[in-house]
């Protein structure tokens, strides 16, 4: 199924006025947040109902979270790297998931980038807007587990922007004090995208090294 | 109060709540996640029909909560007549969640049944159906038939709500057809007396 396909720039060309100016994604429609948030609720929600046990489907539940990001990811770079100059190496399209994507899905920048420069990079949000409205009774590590397939979609969507952006990867995030979580980001040049849940539900990111 | 003068009012609630009362953010991502998930039921159902259904389901799950959001913003209080909700529904709802203001038409003589004409759409923006979708019988937006479903039942009324045409599917219009079935008992919760 293609009609959502990222690379048919034709259907996501534009956005609300019809001139250049959209590809920016300023001047385009706006919604309600909570919109967004609703949506996001019960797509976990769905997710998570299908999966009968718990334990086994957790990888299935990430699987679709994670491909579900992956399509946003990868048509969210195409609308809003058009008018950008081309990206200089590996570091700048990390600085640009850092910037201006987590602007556009948080509103805010990522709070701190780690690398070793070797293809591996950490990106902390300190205060991670989908969580700052999120607890359990129980708290502590019980809302870090609840909370964690959250993180499972935006895996996706760094996973497909770097795919578009030439770069392949393996995406992993762990939050273990909400509202914080990290994402693990590994580069990798030759292997293929692969996304592997883990059980606490890390995510890294492996990038290709250029 | 003239139906003419309520209208005005609630226009201008939905343009204040939607101006100063609401977070805004970038529609294409919200659009762009929509569709993602539509292509994840179409790939995980294989039939339209029941791609139709589950976006409905989650469109009463949303609805649900999303009643909330609403009442809490808004601060309407309860409508005296199924006209007024209709009111209420186009130029509060839809304007404070997708900044769109429907058009209300085709009024059944009873006054429980009308349409909702959507000039945009949001959800749909820039999206094209292949052809064995239309054909298939999808309605792209059906979550928001959902929606409107969950979010009234919430406000004691039982509606149902369908697409009877969808410019993503080629036709001139985008038109939603709402039916009152009827009003609900307010319940007591379980646990409560």
């Amino acid at each position: 199924m293609s009609f959502l396909s990222p690379t048919t720039s034709s259907i996501f060309g534009g956005s609300g006025n019809e001139d250049g100016s959209a590809a920016t994604g300023h001047g385009g429609m706006l919604v309600n947040e909570s919109c967004l948030d609703f949506l996001m609720m019960e797509l976990v929600d769905a997710m998570c109902r299908t999966a009968i046990d718990e334990d086994t489907d957790r990888e299935v539940i990430f699987y679709k979270l994670e491909m579900l990001g992956y399509r946003v990811g990868q048509s969210l770079v195409e609308r809003f790297t058009v008018d950008r100059p081309r990206f200089t190496d590996t570091l700048d399209v990390v600085k640009f998931i850092c910037k201006d994507l987590w602007v556009i899905m948080f509103k805010k920048q990522v709070d701190n980038l780690k690398t070793n420069h070797r293809g591996v990079y950490v990106l902390q949000d300190n205060n991670f807007r989908w969580f700052m409205r999120m607890s359990t009774d129980i708290g502590g590590t019980d809302s870090s587990s609840k909370a964690t397939p959250y993180l499972w979609f935006p895996c996706g969507v760094i996973r497909g922007a770097l795919a578009n952006l030439g770069v392949s990867s393996v995406v992993m995030a762990e939050t273990s004090n909400l509202p914080q979580c990290k994402y693990f980001l590994s580069l990798s040049q030759q292997s293929q995208c692969r996304s592997r849940a883990f059980p606490s539900g890390t995510f890294q990111i492996k990038i290709a090294k250029s | 109060m003239s139906s003419s003068t309520a209208a005005k009012q609630y226009k201008s609630l939905g343009d204040d709540v939607w101006k100063n009362k609401v977070e805004k953010i970038n529609a294409e991502l919200f659009t762009l996640t929509y569709g993602s998930l539509v292509v994840q039921l179409i790939k995980d159902y294989e039939d339209y029909a029941e791609v139709n259904k589950q976006l409905d389901k989650m469109g009463y799950n949303i609805g649900q909560r999303l009643i909330e959001d609403f009442l809490a913003r808004s601060n309407i209080g309860r409508c005296t007549e199924f006209r007024e909700t209709a009111e209420v529904i186009s130029k509060v709802g839809f304007k404070m969640f997708l900044n769109i203001t429907p058009n209300i038409t085709n009024w059944t003589p009873d006054f429980k049944e009308f349409s909702l004409l959507l000039e945009e759409n949001p959800l749909a923006e820039f999206v094209e159906l292949p052809d064995d979708a239309v054909e298939g019988g999808l309605w792209y937006s059906n979550i928001l038939c959902g929606v409107l479903r969950g979010a009234l039942e919430m406000v004691q009324m039982q509606v149902e709500a369908h697409f009877i045409t969808d410019t993503v599917r080629g036709d001139e219009t985008t038109e939603l057809r709402v039916k009152l079935i009827r009003f609900l008992e307010e319940e007591v919760p379980v646990g409560e007396d």
